[in-house]
């Protein structure tokens, strides 16, 4: 710690950071535009100069950028000397010659960090009397709307897309005032974390293209702490309604878990909320009942007279599934996921329940300084972990910098030092991925293949005997990937279930024990598909073939399926005949699907906007997320349906879970392993009340006035502490209940500021989240069942799942914007697989898996493992393979001209 | 008794030495010598010898030498790198030691080179220099034929590989360390310093960065000695310097003269004075970036210090002069809208202040100047002052603009109040 003087009073402060840094962690106001916590400091729009001065004695002092002056014992400083704020007022001057002023009118208004600098320095009057300068504005794609004419240089959005995010076709163009922040030419950016430009833009040249389609001002909005749906790693997001409707996501702030950024699936995903094929009314054969009570009375009945089973849900809520665990007991309780992905996750909770490594979370990963990514392809899976991991590559250059005395948050020397160095990074994966691109070695091969090069880094790492049969070539990447996990400091290992793989799994984990066994210990992260894949797989469900095989045995009568398509899961075939064996299906989810047009029963499920509940991420941490909006209908979250004994408007008198605070305790009591997420939130009663609305919400009173003139009753929240109104308590809300941030002269997200027990740190009052899983003592480890060599079959080929993070998740395939974005379906296989077979690209394929014929057009790439197909899970068309599988390929020619 | 050394090869005709010519000239003699001594004795001599940069700044040659990190354990490859990248509006002496004597700059990079154990080094020419481009590639063929460049020098066991990069052309290349981003093929914004480039420069590697004139004296400190080199000059300051006049004088042109030349000098006795019918008013004693110095400063030596104490800077060592005819505002705008157009747009001050400049003195020049404009062109000047800018290019840029409001000031408010540019 150092001792600054600000204004001649001695603080405290972290002299290994830089000015800027430590006033705004003190909570001083000091305007900036061009630094970011994430991306250091460049020193290019000279907005946070103060006065520093040599000793007690200068009174003359002279202008530094804060942000470039490091906040060494002594220093003495000054932001309220009147040359700089006149100079901080000259910088905004020039920074406004050129921005239009269409506040009114740019979606940025209202949470703009242009507008809160201009007013924090006191610049008001417009003294440039010349013409601005004005660009043509590009077709960026349908996530991102482009204003050129705002662009204040700051540089951050390039600084963020290509240093931060590795992206490469985002540039800047031409000099002087009139620097083009934009592609070579019209086009959707690459880079799968683009939409962040959107909050890295301090003024609105980048803004959210889905709210501009159904635009309300952030201080318009109803909002709610939620958690991301679209997969496990469980970002932390802020969302907004109005009128009904949700209206966008932006980041909400988690040190643990997502820090300052979201990728762009969970960003906007959120559009299938609004969609037009919503179910908002209960359903009986597919026509709307005659009423709620009917509906009500039906599954009463059904759950009373007939054997039911549940069939739970990875994207449904620990709320939702354990009332349909309650409510068909235990023993009748299955998991709606494919079954070789389910005994994937089992191994995987296994390993990270016993050792021998902890999991990391995203901080972690970030500031680890050697990996390797086993059998996963994390920008498609666990993007935001893609994200991070891109960072850590920077972890073992930039001590060169610590050496020469370059402190770190001095971007660009320390990028300039570092060039393109990067540290050890290595990818063993069935395909390319998009981390190749930073990593320091690649390797392809099939699951088994890649298991056994895990094995081999294992026995390297502890220098046991090599692996028999390993080739030579594989032999020598093993180790060379010990030597370097062995020498660094914080090693990570990344798996996953991608693979569905319980032999990768293990072997990720043996790298790891290995590690810990000569004193590195090394933390595991390991993906899971789904939002709630780790919290269902905790209520420890029957697999989806006991589901099958129950009904097969005429043990049930009725399905109950919870937020769950299982045309998804498994094969058509198989789940035709599921349905059709049991007497009743009943369906409980927002969306339609196949499996809603199944059902006898549909009764509407609420999305993670309308409902609360609680998600386990890849990590085993629960969190919470919020209702946002007030569901119209018959909605409301499945928990609420499923204790039938209690459907308030039904049964007004009955026990039962009444509020969220009550399941919460239930689940605690009933499943050991989640007695701790009630820790997640604070209880309803725990706290005051948290307004969902801004304080300059508007219109409250006018805007049902076309219904009535009479402003109804805010609805109540029996669930959380948190209001329909603009009405708070006097405490600020804990991070956990925070439905925005906001401060008074902070209106945009940069107000995170002030939330933070120090700039980039963690929040005051702590990250939300609560860890569920610890490992046990860490025994010896030696996995037996290596598996043998991979060897491909021309007559059997190995099908294996590959990803897309705009297709391959289900409820983002419902957002307009991002089924935009993905892929048709294809299959892929090697180039020299296709040559064999006499197809390539674009050729139709036909695919048999035991009896269903699939056919496709295929892609013939280098990089996929010979005697391997890749099939892109979620596409349509090749839903509900089970994989992997192996199957038979021929070109649709050889067909008798059938084609679909 | 003085010499010219830097230009005393060159050819009436304009021509190029060719390489022989340059050896019986005493050529390469420097570097033979040099790779006799160890290199920090080199520079040692340079030190010794008070050679300061011929850039512009003027920073001491051998004191940035000595802060590269030398011995066994230094990061390599190290660079050096000649700033050939002579933009500054009215300066051209570098092209004449290109143009004329290729082998000069080669033969000072490697001794330079040599001292600081450099493995590369770059030529940065400006793109318009096509002449200087042809000449320096015939020239480094030619020395790497002989071995004065490339592996193991001369049998010394030192290797210098020495290439010509042409720039793609913007003023701020020029400005060192936007010239080594510029040659890393990023976009040519000047550096945060420190780290500076003598630890962390080219590709992150020690890196010296030195003017063309400067690198051509190397040799000579070496092959004559710093005392020598000492008595070239009339200050403290060792060597020769070259002085350029340019403006409507009688014979505008460039000489070698032993540094501190007072102004009068150069431009009565060298330059032949101011045309028939005109009368000095000022001139610009090192470049565009300067600040005017008038009648009363003509007897001032153009050296490092002197200049600085009469409110300018030596610069590039080459005046731009003013006379009667000529509109101050006019030739202002000429100058700050060249500055306008090449500011690298980095910084706010700078992209923002400079744009405003030159629309006030646009409009000045057209007529239609407000009173209001006298001001904001004085803020502006303060504004972009060194350290609330980047890079020092944007307070070079309002220092002729600072200095004619000082004595021309009734000139610029003529314009507002009569509404036109009397000049025309």
């Amino acid at each position: 710690m150092a001792t600054i003087y600000i204004e001649n009073e001695a603080r405290e402060a972290d002299g290994s950071q830089n000015l800027l840094h430590v006033l705004l962690s003190l909570g001083y106001d000091v305007p900036y535009f061009c630094w970011h916590p994430a991306l250091g400091s460049v020193g290019a729009c000279r907005q946070c100069a103060i006065k520093q001065f040599r000793n007690e004695q200068d009174k003359a002092g002279k202008i530094i950028m804060a942000c470039m002056t490091p906040a060494a014992d002594g220093t003495r400083v000054s932001i309220k000397d009147p040359e700089t704020v006149e100079f901080r007022a000259a910088v905004i001057q020039g920074l406004m010659q050129n921005h239009p002023h269409d506040c009114p009118v740019c979606d940025e208004g209202g949470e703009c960090h242009l507008q809160d600098m201009t007013v924090m320095t006191g610049h008001c009057a417009r003294h440039y009397r010349f013409s601005k300068r004005t660009f043509r504005n590009q077709y960026l794609g349908p996530l991102i709307n482009h204003e050129m004419n705002r662009c204040i240089q700051c540089q951050r959005c390039v600084r963020y897309y290509r240093d931060y995010a590795g992206g490469h076709d985002l540039n800047a163009f031409r000099l002087r005032d009139v620097v083009y922040f934009g592609r070579f030419e019209d086009g959707v950016l690459e880079n799968e974390f683009a939409g962040n430009l959107v909050e890295i833009c301090p003024t609105g040249v980048f803004t959210d293209a889905t709210l501009k389609r159904h635009y309300t001002r952030k201080w318009d909005l109803q909002m709610a702490p939620s958690v991301c749906v679209h997969c496990a790693v469980g970002c932390n997001i802020s969302v907004g309604e109005r009128y009904g409707s949700l209206r966008r996501v932006i980041n909400r702030y988690n040190h643990q878990v997502n820090g300052y950024f979201l990728c762009d699936r969970g960003r906007f995903g959120y559009e299938f909320v609004n969609s037009g094929d919503r179910i908002r009314d209960c359903l009986v054969n597919g026509e709307p009942s005659d009423s709620l009570a009917a509906a009500v009375s039906k599954l009463e009945t059904l759950v009373r007279e007939t054997r039911c089973i549940g069939i739970g849900s990875p994207r449904a809520s620990l709320e939702s599934n354990f009332a349909l665990r309650q409510l068909v007991g235990p023993d009748h309780f299955y998991a709606g996921v494919a079954e070789n992905e389910w005994s994937a996750t089992l191994t995987a909770l296994d390993l990270m329940r016993n050792g021998p490594a902890t999991s990391a979370s995203l901080d972690d990963v970030e500031h680890c300084d050697a990996v390797l990514v086993l059998g996963e392809d994390v920008t498609n899976v666990a993007p935001v972990m893609a994200l991070r991991l891109r960072q850590s590559v920077r972890q073992q250059p930039i001590q060169t910098a610590k050496k020469l005395n370059i402190p770190l948050w001095l971007d660009h020397p320390v990028r300039e030092l570092v060039q393109n160095e990067k540290g050890p990074f290595f990818v063993a994966a069935p395909y390319a991925t998009k981390l190749d691109e930073i990593a320091t070695e690649v390797i392809r091969a099939a699951p088994d293949d890649l298991a056994r090069l895990g094995f081999a880094i294992a026995r390297a790492i502890q220098g046991g005997p090599p692996l028999p049969g390993l080739s030579s070539e594989l032999s020598t990447f093993a180790n060379r990937i010990a030597e370097v996990l062995g020498s660094a400091s914080s090693p990570l290992v990344v798996s996953g279930t991608s693979c569905r793989s319980a032999a990768v799994l293990n072997a990720a984990a043996q790298v790891s024990h290995a590690l810990s066994q000569i004193g590195k210990p090394a933390k595991l992260a390991f993906c899971f598909p789904e939002c709630n894949t780790v919290g269902l797989r905790l209520m420890k469900p029957r697999s989806l073939s006991e589901a099958f095989q129950a009904v097969r045995d005429g043990q049930a009568d009725t399905i109950i399926v919870v937020e769950n398509d299982l045309y998804r899961r498994a094969s058509k075939e198989d789940v035709e005949a599921f349905f059709n064996r049991a007497r009743h299906v009943i369906a409980i989810d927002h969306l339609k699907n196949q499996t809603t047009e199944k059902a006898e029963l549909v009764l509407p499920a609420g999305t993670f906007a309308e409902t609360d509940g609680t998600l386990v991420n890849y990590e085993g941490r629960a969190q919470r997320f919020f209702q946002a909006l007030v569901p119209s209908g018959e909605m409301r979250a499945s928990w609420r349906w499923l204790d039938a004994d209690f459907v308030p408007e039904i049964h007004p008198d009955k026990r039962g879970w009444r509020t969220l605070d009550d399941i919460v305790s239930a689940i605690a009591l009933e499943i050991p392993e989640l007695a701790d997420i009630g820790l997640a939130a604070p209880s309803r009663s725990e706290f005051g009340k948290v307004a969902r609305e801004p304080s300059r919400y508007s219109g409250r009173t006018s805007m049902l006035a076309n219904i009535s003139v009479h402003e109804p009753k805010p609805p109540q929240d029996p669930d959380s502490a948190l209001a329909f109104s603009m009405e708070s308590g006097p405490q600020p809300p804990p991070p956990p209940l925070n439905p925005f941030f906001w401060a008074p002269g902070w209106n945009s997200i940069q107000s995170v500021n002030k939330f933070q027990s120090e700039i980039g740190g963690p929040l005051l009052g702590g990250d939300p989240g609560v860890r569920l899983i610890e490992p046990e003592e860490r025994g010896g480890w030696n996995f037996a069942g290596i598996p043998s060599a991979f060897e491909p079959n021309p007559d059997s080929w190995l099908l294996l799942p590959c990803f897309h993070i705009f297709g391959s998740e289900e409820l983002s395939q419902r957002a307009p914007a991002i089924a935009e974005l993905a892929p048709s379906p294809y299959i892929a296989v090697n180039t020299m697989d296709a040559d064999q077979l006499g197809v390539s690209s674009g050729n139709l394929i036909k695919l048999s898996v035991s009896d269903s014929i699939h056919e496709l057009p295929v892609s013939a790439r280098p990089d996929v493992p010979r005697g391997v197909v890749l099939i892109p899970i979620g596409l349509p068309g090749v839903a509900g393979l089970t994989l992997p599988a192996f199957g038979k390929l021929a070109p649709a020619s050889a067909m008798q001209g059938v084609t679909k | 008794m003085r010499e010219r050394p830097l230009t005393s090869n060159l050819r009436p005709d304009g021509e190029a030495v060719d390489i022989s010519a340059y050896e019986q000239a005493g050529g390469y003699q420097g570097l033979r010598k040099a790779l006799q001594l160890q290199p920090n004795d080199v520079t040692e001599l340079v030190k010794q010898s008070n050679l300061r940069g011929r850039g512009g700044a003027g920073f001491p040659t051998g004191m940035k030498w000595s802060f590269v990190p030398m011995g066994a354990d230094a990061p390599r490859p190290k660079y050096l790198v000649a700033n050939a990248d002579e933009m500054e509006p009215g300066t051209f002496k570098d092209r004449v030691l290109m143009e004329g004597d290729p082998h000069q700059l080669i033969e000072g990079m490697a001794v330079s080179g040599y001292a600081i154990q450099a493995d590369i080094g770059y030529i940065f020419l400006r793109g318009e220099y096509r002449i200087s481009a042809e000449r320096l590639s015939v020239a480094l063929a030619e020395a790497r034929e002989r071995g004065y460049i490339g592996q193991n020098i001369l049998g010394s066991g030192y290797s210098f590989e020495l290439y010509l990069h042409v720039s793609a052309g913007r003023y701020i290349c020029g400005e060192e360390t936007a010239l080594l981003n510029a040659l890393e093929g990023k976009r040519a914004h000047p550096r945060t310093k420190p780290p500076f480039p003598q630890v962390s420069g080219l590709f992150g590697k020690p890196t010296i960065v030195q003017n063309v004139e400067t690198l051509c004296n190397v040799q000579h400190i070496v092959n004559r000695g710093p005392e020598w080199f000492r008595d070239q000059s009339l200050t403290e300051d060792g060597g020769t310097k070259l002085y350029g006049v340019s403006g409507k004088v009688n014979r505008p042109g460039l000489w070698e003269l032993p540094l501190g030349t007072t102004m009068r000098e150069i431009l009565e006795e060298h330059a032949g004075g101011m045309r028939d019918g005109l009368t000095f008013r000022g001139l610009l004693p090192g470049g565009a970036s300067t600040d005017f110095l008038v009648q009363e400063h003509l007897d001032v030596p153009m050296d490092y210090t002197q200049v600085q104490k009469a409110g300018s800077r030596l610069g590039t060592g080459t005046m731009v002069v003013l006379d009667d005819k000529t509109c101050p505002v006019g030739m202002v705008w000429n100058l700050e809208h060249f500055f306008a157009q090449e500011s690298c747009g980095w910084c706010t001050p700078c992209w923002s202040g400079l744009a405003w400049t030159e629309k006030i003195l646009a409009s000045m020049e057209a007529g239609t100047g407000e009173e209001k404009d006298l001001e904001t062109l004085s803020f502006q000047t303060r504004f972009l002052a060194p350290g609330s800018t980047f890079c020092a290019f944007a307070p070079g840029a309002v220092e002729p603009l600072q200095s004619a409001l000082k004595y021309f000031g009734d000139d610029f408010r003529r314009h507002i109040e009569e509404k036109r540019c009397p000049w025309r």
